[in-house]
C-alpha cells in the first residue's frame, strides 16, 4: 500500500538497481523517427545490432511531405532524412511505417492508435512528447540520442526514480472547453518548469471525464510543465480504446492485462512530493500570448504588462516576449490578428479535435489562409468518410497528409518571419514554426475561431446552437 | 567521453528565462551529422539578436554559460548538447534545466550545474558588468570557492568518472535475461501481437 500509480509502475520495470540510486529499467516499447540518426550512428560505431529489434517501431514523421507525397520528395535533405530510417531499420531488423503506409502518422498518434501503446508498459522515444502515451498508465517518457542508442543495444536504460507529482482537478470543464484549455491553464499556473523532474499523474472528476482523446492531450503538454512524464490512470474509457486495436492482446490475454491494468491506481495513502489542486469549472478558453507555454491567458484577458513585474527576470522575459511577438503590454488578446491558422501536431490532430474544429468551421469561412494535418493517414481516412476534410476545404484551409508540419516546420511547411499562427500545436517557442515564426498556442476549435473571425476570439458564442 | 572535475574558465552572461532547445540548435540543422561540427548553430538565430551576448568579444572563449530559469527545456534534441559542446561549453549554470536536457548534458561531458535564482542573478550582474573567469569545481560542489551548486549525484559521477553506461549496462547481462524470463511469466500481455504485419 501507499504506493503511487508511478511508483508501481516503476517498480515493476526495474532489472536491476546501483549502489548510487539508478535503477536499470526494462524498456517495452521504443519508438524511433528520422532524429534517431544520431542513435543509428552510434550503434554502428560500435558496431553492434540492437538487442530486441521487435519491441522497436519506427515511423516517417517529422520530415515527410504532407502534399504531393506521390510524386515523391523532391528536397534532397528531407529526402536524405526519410530514406536513412528505411536503411536503417532495415539494416537493423526493424518495423517501420513508411511515409506511404496506409498506417502512417505521428509517433504519439500512431502508437495508441496500433494498440502498440498499453497500461502497464514502459515506453521511451527519442522524443519529449513520448509522455503523450502516460495518457494509458504507461509509463513513458523521452530520451536523447545517446539514451535511445543505449535502449537499442541493451533494451534498458539507467534512470533515476523522479519526483511524484499529483495535479487533481475538480469539477468539469465547462461545455466548449477542451483538454488543451486545461492543459495551458495548468502550465500557467505551474509554470514552464513547475514538475521538472516530476512523474506528474492527472486525476480528479475533470480528468475521469476527458476521452482518451483529451487525455492524449493533456499529458501530450504535460512536458511542457517540465514534467518527465505524464500519466493517468486506466479506466473503462483506456480499455474499450485498446480493446481490438492491431498489436494489442485479446482474448485470455487481454482478460490476464485487464486485471493487472486495474491495479494501476494511486493507493488512496499514496504519499506524492507535490500536490496541487485546480477547479476544472473556473477555466475559460485559453491561449498564448509570448513565447513559452506559460504565456498562457484567457482569450477574455489583456497582455500582462512588465512595468507592473516586481520579479525583474519576469519583467525581462515579458518585455522579449512582447518585443518577439510584435504585441504590446495592456492590448486585449482578442484584438490579436492572425495571418494563419493551423490545426495538427501530436498534441491536437485526432479525430475528435478535427471534429471539434470542424464544428466551428462548418458553413463558415475562414478569413486567413490555413492547414490541417490529420495525425494520421488513418485520422485521414476517418475524418474523409465523416465529410470533416470537406468542412475544412470549403472554408477556405488546405486538407493535408499526415504528419508533423508546421508543429516543428522540418519538412518544409512553416511560417514566414512575422507571420502569425493560430495553432493546435504544443510550442510557441522563438522559431519553432520556422525562423521569426509567431505562435499562438490554443485548442482545436479556438484556432477554427481565430480562423473564422481572423483574429484571437472565444470560440464560445460561436458554437451557440451547434454543440 | 571527457571527464569533468574542476574548469576555470571565461564565462558567457545569458541573461534569459526559457533558453529552449529550439533555441539552442533551430530544428532545421539537425539532419547533419555530428562528424561535421554543430557548434556554429549554437544559438543561430538568436545571436543576429542585437547586443547579444555570445558573440560579444569580450566573453571570447567561454567554457561556462550563466543563464535564468528553465534552461534547455523542449525538445529531446541532443543536438542541444552538441552545439553547446562543439562551441566549447562544458558547464552552464541556471536556476533550473529541462529533465532530458540535463540527462544529455551529463551523456556528454557537459555540467549543468543548478544554484539558486539571487545566485544566478548575481553571477549575471557580476559578468554583464566585467567579464572575468569563473571557476567550477565538481568535486565540493562550489562555483569560485562559496556559491553552492546542485548536480543529480549521477549525473555527477557520470561527469567526474567520464563514464557511458553502456559498458556497465552490458556487464549486467544475466539480471537483464533473468528479468525478460520472469516478466514473460508475468505480463504475457506485454509483448506487442504481431499477427499485425
Ligand atoms: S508533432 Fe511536433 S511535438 Fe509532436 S512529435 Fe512531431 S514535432 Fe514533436
Amino acid at each position: 500500500m501507499r504506493a503511487t500509480l508511478f511508483d508501481k509502475l516503476w517498480d515493476q520495470h526495474v532489472v536491476t538497481s546501483r549502489e548510487d540510486g539508478l535503477d536499470l529499467l526494462w524498456i517495452d516499447r521504443h519508438f524511433l523517427h528520422e532524429g534517431s540518426h544520431h542513435a543509428f550512428a552510434k550503434l554502428a560505431a560500435r558496431n553492434m545490432k540492437p538487442a530486441r529489434p521487435d519491441l522497436s517501431f519506427a515511423v516517417a514523421d517529422h520530415y515527410v511531405p504532407t502534399r504531393h507525397r506521390a510524386e515523391g520528395i523532391a528536397d534532397a535533405t528531407i529526402k536524405r532524412m526519410v530514406d536513412q530510417l528505411s536503411t536503417n531499420t532495415a539494416t537493423n531488423g526493424i518495423r517501420l511505417f513508411g511515409m506511404n503506409d496506409p498506417r502512417q502518422g505521428i509517433v504519439h498518434v500512431l502508437g495508441p492508435e496500433q494498440g502498440l501503446t498499453l497500461p502497464g508498459l514502459s515506453i521511451v522515444c527519442g522524443d519529449s512528447h513520448t509522455s503523450t502515451h502516460g495518457a494509458f498508465g504507461a509509463l513513458a517518457f523521452g530520451i536523447g540520442a545517446s539514451d535511445v542508442a543505449h535502449v537499442l543495444m541493451t533494451q534498458t536504460l539507467w534512470q533515476k526514480r523522479p519526483k511524484r507529482m499529483r495535479l487533481t482537478v475538480n469539477v468539469h470543464l465547462a461545455p466548449g472547453i477542451a483538454a488543451k484549455d486545461l492543459a495551458l491553464a495548468v502550465i500557467a499556473r505551474i509554470g514552464a518548469d513547475g514538475a521538472q523532474g516530476c512523474a506528474l499523474e492527472f486525476a480528479g472528476s475533470a480528468i475521469r471525464a476527458l476521452s482518451m482523446e483529451g487525455r492524449l492531450t493533456l499529458c501530450n503538454m504535460g512536458v511542457e510543465a517540465g514534467a518527465r512524464s505524464a500519466l493517468v490512470a486506466p479506466d473503462a474509457v483506456t480499455l474499450a480504446y485498446v480493446t481490438g486495436r492491431p498489436f494489442a492482446p485479446t482474448g485470455e490475454a487481454l482478460e490476464r492485462a485487464a486485471t493487472a491494468w486495474a491495479r494501476l491506481i494511486s493507493d488512496d495513502d499514496a504519499v506524492f512530493d507535490r500536490e496541487v489542486t485546480m477547479n476544472a469549472s473556473e477555466i475559460a478558453p485559453i491561449v498564448t500570448w509570448g513565447i513559452s507555454p506559460e504565456d498562457a491567458l484567457p482569450v477574455t484577458a489583456a497582455l500582462p504588462d512588465p512595468t507592473r513585474e516586481a520579479n525583474a527576470g519576469k519583467a525581462a522575459h515579458i518585455i522579449a516576449a512582447l518585443d518577439y511577438m510584435g504585441l504590446r503590454a495592456g492590448q486585449p488578446v482578442s484584438e490579436i490578428m492572425v495571418d494563419r491558422v493551423f490545426i495538427g501536431s501530436c498534441t491536437n490532430s485526432r479525430i475528435e479535435d478535427l471534429r471539434a474544429a470542424a464544428a466551428v468551421l462548418a458553413g463558415r469561412k475562414s478569413r486567413v489562409p490555413g492547414l490541417v494535418s490529420p495525425g494520421s493517414s488513418l485520422v485521414k481516412q476517418q475524418a474523409e468518410q465523416e465529410g470533416l476534410n470537406q468542412i475544412f476545404t470549403e472554408a477556405g484551409l488546405e486538407w493535408a497528409d499526415s504528419g508533423c508540419s508546421m508543429c516543428v516546420a522540418m519538412n518544409g511547411d512553416g511560417l514566414a518571419p512575422g507571420e502569425r499562427c493560430a495553432s493546435t500545436t504544443n510550442r510557441n517557442f522563438k522559431g519553432r514554426q520556422g525562423v521569426g515564426s509567431r505562435t499562438h498556442l490554443m485548442s482545436p476549435a479556438m484556432v477554427a475561431a481565430a480562423a473564422v473571425m481572423g483574429h484571437l476570439a472565444d470560440v464560445r458564442p460561436l458554437l451557440e446552437g451547434r454543440v | 567521453m571527457q571527464e569533468f572535475v574542476r574548469l576555470t574558465a571565461a564565462a558567457v552572461p545569458l541573461p534569459y528565462a526559457n533558453i529552449d532547445t529550439d533555441q539552442l540548435i533551430p530544428a532545421r540543422f539537425m539532419s547533419r551529422p555530428r562528424s561535421q561540427g554543430y557548434g556554429d548553430f549554437l544559438l543561430h538565430d538568436r545571436r543576429k539578436e542585437a547586443g547579444f551576448q555570445l558573440d560579444d568579444p569580450a566573453y571570447r572563449g567561454a567554457a561556462i554559460a550563466v543563464a535564468r530559469r528553465n534552461f534547455g527545456g523542449g525538445s529531446s534534441r541532443e543536438a542541444a548538447v552538441y552545439a553547446l559542446v562543439d562551441a566549447g561549453i562544458r558547464c552552464v549554470i541556471a536556476p533550473s534545466f529541462g529533465d532530458i536536457f540535463a540527462a544529455n548534458a551529463a551523456n556528454n561531458g557537459l555540467l549543468a550545474a543548478r544554484v539558486t535564482e539571487d545566485a544566478a542573478e548575481d553571477l549575471l550582474a557580476r559578468l554583464l558588468a566585467s567579464p572575468s573567469e569563473v571557476t567550477v569545481d565538481l568535486q565540493s560542489c562550489l562555483i569560485d570557492g562559496h556559491t553552492q551548486f546542485e548536480v543529480e549525484p549521477v549525473a555527477r559521477i557520470k561527469l567526474l568518472r567520464g563514464w557511458e553506461d553502456i559498458d556497465l549496462t552490458l556487464s549486467h547481462a544475466d539480471a537483464i535475461a533473468a528479468f525478460t524470463r520472469a516478466d514473460g511469466e508475468r505480463r504475457p500481455w506485454a509483448v506487442p501481437v504481431t499477427r499485425a504485419f
